[in-house]
């Protein structure tokens, strides 16, 4: 669990900067094996959520065109340090993780 | 069964205690239960479409939305954007990459407090305009940029 993300949370100006970044392949369903000429099976996010002190800030739906291991950069404000980030994917293929950290 | 759960499923019935726990903060905020997925969107193959997806045909062209990514982009697989909204309440950002096989790229729903702003990297396979959808106090907002691709990213 959480193992396929790093989360940076920091309190700038009075606006918590949190900085996500998901391992993920994003594999669009477009590129082809050239020693097949098959193309790789879509395996991408589909959705993101993200949480500060238990109220969604922000919902996500993405398609495959984000890049390989995204990186998602948001800015909340009312948020102070100590708040709690919660941030969950879910891909194509039903996969999902989910991480915490606390805003610096 | 603990005693926290018992009494949880006592007081209140199962869908009781699942209101009670999602009020307490033990579940956690689970994609599956936001908004449905925009699938017709992502699966234009227009611009126009995408754009008519996410009730953006009326949208007004604005400097107040502003695009940061390179006028050059030399690994089409890895192209940074960030969109900043000077328009204040912004509730939502859609991007869009004019050329690519599905224009739609993604759609940033904002609340509690989430400023217009949003970072990420993309995919072109092509040089293309990216246009950055923006809707705050009941308008639609829009503004465009346009990428050069040197070398695609999508693989082909």
């Amino acid at each position: 669990m959480a193992a396929s993300m790093k989360i940076r949370a920091r309190m700038v100006d009075g606006t918590a900067q949190v900085v996500v970044l998901i391992m993920h392949p994003m594999e669009t369903g477009q590129r082809k094996d050239p020693a097949t000429g098959q193309a790789y099976p879509a395996h991408f996010i589909q959705s993101v959520t993200a949480t500060v002190d238990g109220r969604t800030v922000m919902e996500a739906q993405w398609g495959p065109a984000i890049s390989k291991n995204p990186l998602l950069g948001f800015r909340v404000r009312g948020a102070k340090a100590g708040d709690k980030v919660v941030i969950s994917w879910e891909d194509n293929k039903g996969e999902k993780d989910r991480a915490e950290a606390t805003i610096a | 069964m603990d005693q926290f759960r018992r009494n949880l499923l006592k007081e209140c019935g199962a869908g009781g205690a699942l209101v009670i726990a999602a009020a307490a903060g033990l579940l956690p905020a689970s994609p599956a239960s936001a908004a449905p997925r925009n699938t017709e969107g992502f699966a234009a193959k227009s611009l126009a479409d995408a754009m008519a997806s996410i009730d953006a045909g009326n949208a007004i062209e604005s400097a107040d939305i502003v695009i940061t990514a390179p006028d050059i982009a030399e690994n089409g697989v890895l192209i940074p954007i960030e969109v900043t909204s000077r328009v204040p309440g912004a509730e939502s950002i859609a991007l869009l990459v004019e050329k690519n096989p599905f224009p739609l790229l993604a759609y940033f729903k904002l609340s509690n407090g989430a400023e217009g702003y949003v970072n990420t990297r993309f995919k072109a396979g092509q040089s293309s305009v990216v246009k950055a959808v923006v809707k705050a106090g009941g308008k639609t907002y829009v503004a465009s940029r346009e990428v050069k691709v040197t070398i695609g990213g999508c693989g082909g």
